[in-house]
């Protein structure tokens, strides 16, 4: 099973991106191999349409979750269709290996 | 002056099929020919009349005042009645809707998540593994009861951003 997370940097210490359409980096980890794989968000400075992009990107990975702080109001009814559940975190503090390693607990 | 932009309708689950044809007789079944029954008609129809809720009822569910939902549900009727009457098939397709499911709230790691499989339950978190989670939406519900009587307006800017950040407030 793959889990998309939004990141502000690409290294797992840095912290979980609170905007979903337009963080920085997505990481799609792979519960199975314990893999991770860094995206660069093409949509980061976007003026609109980020989240339904971003979404396309995410989906195409076969994810199944996504961690984030935030959904807008496009992406909620878009991710309801496709079957993906979404996490929200509002802890700005955590990094992506502890939310890796609350997924692997 | 324009007109209010139209508030959007919230449905619970996608109907099961997508449409209806008619058989048998002189049918007109091309698509052409055709009853396009909205996704929020076929809402109103199921919760007014399927699962026998009043129209105040079935508002609330909907998110839309009261009058809105009598005007929707009229059209519903207008709508089947007509292909009833002339053998139209009905596709059930648009509208301005929008498809809900259920949030958690997970007690022991403080995150939300929805739960897009709507007919398997959800009993841990898929976060932390933890087994105290709780209904967000009940949580929601009961004070935004007392936000619409006070504030329409303050109710409906409470909804777009409320979902997650809400219980705060």
């Amino acid at each position: 099973m793959k889990v998309a997370i939004t990141s502000t940097g690409n290294t797992l210490e840095s912290k979980l991106d609170q905007r979903f359409g337009r963080c920085a980096f997505f990481v799609i980890y792979d519960t199975e191999t314990g893999g991770t794989e860094f995206i660069p968000n093409p949509n980061k400075d976007a003026l609109n349409g980020a989240g339904p992009a971003s979404v396309q990107i995410v989906a195409s990975r076969n994810v199944s979750k996504i961690i984030s702080g935030e959904f807008g109001i496009k992406i909620k009814s878009l991710l309801d269709s496709l079957k993906i559940q979404m996490i929200v975190i509002k802890d700005t503090e955590k990094t992506i290996q502890d939310t890796i390693n609350m997924l692997n607990q | 002056m324009s007109p209010r932009p139209t508030r959007l309708r919230k449905v619970s689950n996608p109907p099961v099929i997508s449409g209806f044809k008619p058989y048998g007789g002189k049918t007109k079944s091309g698509r052409a020919e055709a009853v396009f029954l909205h996704f929020e008609e076929y809402e109103a129809v199921r919760l007014c009349d399927h699962e026998s809720l009043n129209h105040h009822q079935a508002s609330v569910i909907m998110d839309v005042s009261r009058p809105t939902l009598t005007r929707i549900y009229a059209r519903a009727r207008q709508k089947i009645a007509d292909a009833l009457v002339t053998g139209k098939q009905i596709i059930i397709e648009g509208g301005k809707i929008y498809f809900d499911s259920e949030w958690f709230v997970c007690n022991t790691c403080g995150c939300y998540f929805n739960n897009p499989f709507k007919q398997e339950e959800i009993s841990e978190c898929p976060l932390c593994k933890g087994k105290k989670i709780s209904n967000y939406d009940k949580v929601t519900y009961e004070t935004e009861e007392h936000v619409i009587n006070k504030n329409r307006k303050h109710e409906s800017s409470h909804h777009q951003h409320g979902k997650h950040s809400g219980k705060q407030a």
